[in-house]
């Protein structure tokens, strides 16, 4: 190893618990690649991290919000919306982030991604679309798409698939994107533009699985699936979000597709509750008690 | 430390034991909470969503009883005191999330103003047949504290009560009212802010640098840091190290696992809470908790009447189990009597710990209203035979 | 003259060949050495195309390799940022 190598620095290291690393993630899985566009969007921003919590469900993308050095909540299967709703509501300083998987937050979490969209909770959710159950082995998922197979489904899928951008949509997010592991700096972009905006944010991000879903159905291995992506993306900003489902072999559609102003939960509740909220700065008993007993 | 006055509302009130309670968690220091409707504990929450935003809090109402359980977690470990409310179908929705907070030793309170089951049941009548989900609810190994009011007095104080065991041990607190208390009207004395003993926080009083997020303390419970504070804490489900890092092998699970029994067994005399009347010459002695002790004092004062040596042995901390009561006790009397609204649940409690020294009779109820007291004095006078 | 360089974490790698696929200047290939869990990583074929654009850091998914721009055009780096 050259001196000039010992002198160089990735600034991602920042921002990841390093006694953690390696990760659990299968080699080509496209989770790390999606947490390297997370980090730089941080860092560009230069976000207060100190103030920055990333909250998980269960699943190979729950994994994420460990490897993060920020404050980390690892929840459970399909609560990582609702617990980081009660930390964002709780201390409103926060910026907080949820990042999970498809199975996570759209089948188990259907209900709560459809909720703090409807409420326009100031997250942003990152959702990784490997498009199947892969910590538990491969079992189908909402999002898996046309008659692919996968363990559960061995003579191939016969579900309609979810799309999560018209699902979200429909709901009340402010921001919708899609890209996928390929898109390394758009997602970074995306990602940045997310961070600074007020509201529910929704990014969903199709990752290669190379041990389950790519592995079943035939398609290659976790680099395939990357040129896959590439040729099959077509970017369509402003897309409507009904014309973006996933179809095997089709186009994929990704961009940002919706960016509307609409006002987050906090701030319609202040307006609503008016005169009937107080602030209310902590107790200063310590301080009063000392001066009542010296006086 | 004592009750923040702004929270409290001193006085002498006529309220049902679901606004008490409200008040107590107010007086306790609870600003948040999280729920979803079901009869009969809204009431609750309805009360605390008109009262939370006047001191800078707030209830949000979830989509449902899995969120509210995490969403009060959320809120926890965001710094503030936080609760949830529910009834039986939503008290079993909740489970999962009663084993996230034991694990992740987050202090909460989950409130369950109980009505007949299973399933939709019998909403809106009483029931007392939660009391071993409220131990066992969740699955795997770990111990909560469950307290069992059985007036509105009591569900404004036990109320603080729960809040401040939960502090101090980390533990979620279930707090195991009934329809009838909850919906039962009567004087309940809220006392000066200063006359309110709240347990603060255990907040880490070491830097970051040096703070491990699990590591216990002399008591084996570990201090705790929140979100933005720059602790950068690391709070799992998984079995976990002193960091709070994943660490699932068998050494992990025991330590893990054995300090969570522990910092809750070795405090059994603290969570020893009965009330106990007329047990040193009792022949019977009556066990009961919350809407049901109100019933058996009325049997036991007919027994006495007729003669018959009874006690009164109250149920006020039912989870821990008061083992040690009921081991000195049971040498000592002909039989237990162990009246509740349910096919016999504490009664199984009772039986392990008398093991075989008298006898133990159940009075069973599948709930809907309450015991006859005849019922229970029927089964006095069969244990004085 | 190359703009830059990567550094290459060779244990960490776990041979996926984002880094090769995607350079755009066609700085790397997988070396045919392993690393301990058995896997090829990466290394410079064509050091000197090399602009420090960390597109490789971008797309390798287990924080192995990150490219780097030598400041001003110059070969080495005396303090960095590390």
């Amino acid at each position: 190893m050259s001196s000039v190598e010992l002198h160089v620095h990735n600034p991602v290291e920042d921002l990841l618990r390093q006694d953690r690393i390696p990760t659990i993630w299968c080699p080509g899985c496209g989770i790390g690649t999606t947490v390297n566009s997370f980090a730089h969007a941080l860092l560009g921003l230069g976000i207060d991290l100190k103030k920055t919590s990333i909250v998980s469900g269960i699943g190979c993308s729950g994994r994420v919000s460990g490897y993060m050095n920020l404050d980390s909540f690892h929840t459970t299967h399909g609560r990582a919306i609702p617990f980081a709703t009660g930390l964002k509501l709780a201390n409103p300083e926060l910026n907080v982030i949820v990042y999970s998987g498809d199975g996570d937050l759209t089948s188990i979490g259907g209900n709560h991604l459809i909720h703090a969209a409807r409420r326009n909770i100031d997250l942003m959710v990152v959702c990784v679309n490997n498009m199947i159950y892969a910590m538990t082995g491969g079992q189908a998922a909402a999002t898996t798409p046309g008659t692919s197979m996968s363990t559960t489904t061995p003579y191939g899928a016969f579900e309609p698939e979810l799309n999560m951008p018209q699902l979200v949509d429909a709901a009340g997010a402010c921001f919708v994107a899609r890209w996928t592991a390929f898109h390394v700096k758009q997602l970074e972009r995306t990602m940045a533009k997310a961070l600074n905006k007020k509201g529910f944010r929704f990014i969903e991000v199709l990752s290669p699985c190379p041990t389950y879903y790519q592995r079943k159905n035939n398609l290659g291995d976790a680099l395939a699936a990357m040129v896959d992506y590439k040729k099959r993306s077509k970017i369509k900003n402003g897309c409507n979000t009904w014309e973006t489902a996933l179809l095997p072999g089709g186009d994929i559609i990704v961009g940002e597709f919706v960016d509307r102003e609409r006002e987050d939960y906090l701030t319609l509740m202040r307006r609503q509750l008016g005169s009937n909220y107080t602030e209310f700065p902590p107790q200063a008993e310590e301080e009063a008690e000392r001066c009542c007993s010296e006086c | 430390m004592h009750a923040d006055p702004r929270c409290v509302l001193t006085g002498t009130h006529f309220i049902n034991g679901d606004a008490a309670c409200c008040e107590g968690a107010l007086a306790a220091g609870a600003r948040f909470a999280a729920g979803y409707p079901i009869t009969p504990s809204t009431e609750i929450v309805e009360r605390f969503a008109a009262r939370a935003p006047k001191v800078g809090g707030l209830f949000i109402q979830m989509e449902d009883e899995l969120a509210s359980s995490i969403a009060l977690q959320g809120m926890v470990w965001a710094g503030q005191k936080s609760f949830t409310v529910t009834s039986g179908p939503g008290y079993s929705l909740m489970m999962e999330h009663i084993g996230f907070a034991a694990i992740t030793e987050t202090p909460c309170v989950f409130v369950d103003v109980q009505r007949g089951g299973p399933s939709t049941g019998l909403p809106t009548l009483p029931a007392q047949g939660d009391m071993m989900q409220a131990r066992f609810g969740s699955h795997g190994d770990y111990l909560t504290i469950a307290l069992c009011p059985n007036s509105p007095q009591e569900c404004f104080d036990l109320t603080i009560k729960a809040f401040n065991l939960a502090e101090k041990f980390r533990v979620p607190v279930m707090f195991m009212m009934d329809e009838c208390v909850g919906h039962m009207t009567e004087k309940v004395v809220i006392p000066a802010a200063d006359q309110i003993e709240v347990q603060p926080r255990r907040h880490a009083s070491k830097p970051p640098s040096e703070f491990k997020l699990f590591e216990p303390g002399p008591d084996l419970v570990p201090e705790m840091a929140h979100a933005g504070e720059g602790y950068k804490v690391y709070v799992t489900g998984l079995t976990h190290d002193k960091r709070g890092y994943p660490l699932m092998n068998p050494q992990s699970q025991r330590e893990l696992v054995t300090r969570l029994f522990d910092k809750i067994r070795r405090a059994a005399d603290e969570l020893t809470i009965i009330e106990a009347e007329g047990l040193d010459d009792a022949d019977v002695v009556v066990v009961s908790y919350g809407i049901t002790s109100r019933v058996a004092q009325r049997a036991i004062q007919m027994a006495r009447d007729k003669g018959l040596k009874v006690g009164k042995l109250r149920l006020i901390c039912v989870w821990p189990f008061p083992e040690k009561v009921i081991r000195d006790l049971a040498p000592k009397v002909k039989a237990l009597v162990v009246p509740e609204l349910n096919m016999g649940q504490v009664v199984l409690e009772v039986e392990r710990c008398a093991s075989g020294q008298c006898r133990v009779i159940s009075v069973p109820h599948p709930g809907g209203t309450v015991h006859k007291p005849a019922e229970i004095l029927a089964a006095i006078e069969r244990g004085a035979r | 003259m190359p703009k830059g360089s990567v550094a290459i974490t060779a244990e960490r790698c776990k041979g996926c060949g984002f880094c090769v696929e995607f350079c755009p200047t066609h700085v790397l290939e997988l070396a045919s050495a392993f690393n301990a869990k058995g896997y090829h990583p990466p290394h410079m074929i064509n050091a000197e195309k090399c602009s420090g654009c960390n597109l490789c850091g971008m797309y390798c998914p287990d924080f192995a390799i990150f490219g780097y721009r030598f400041p001003d055009g110059k070969q080495s780096e005396k303090g960095g940022d590390a």
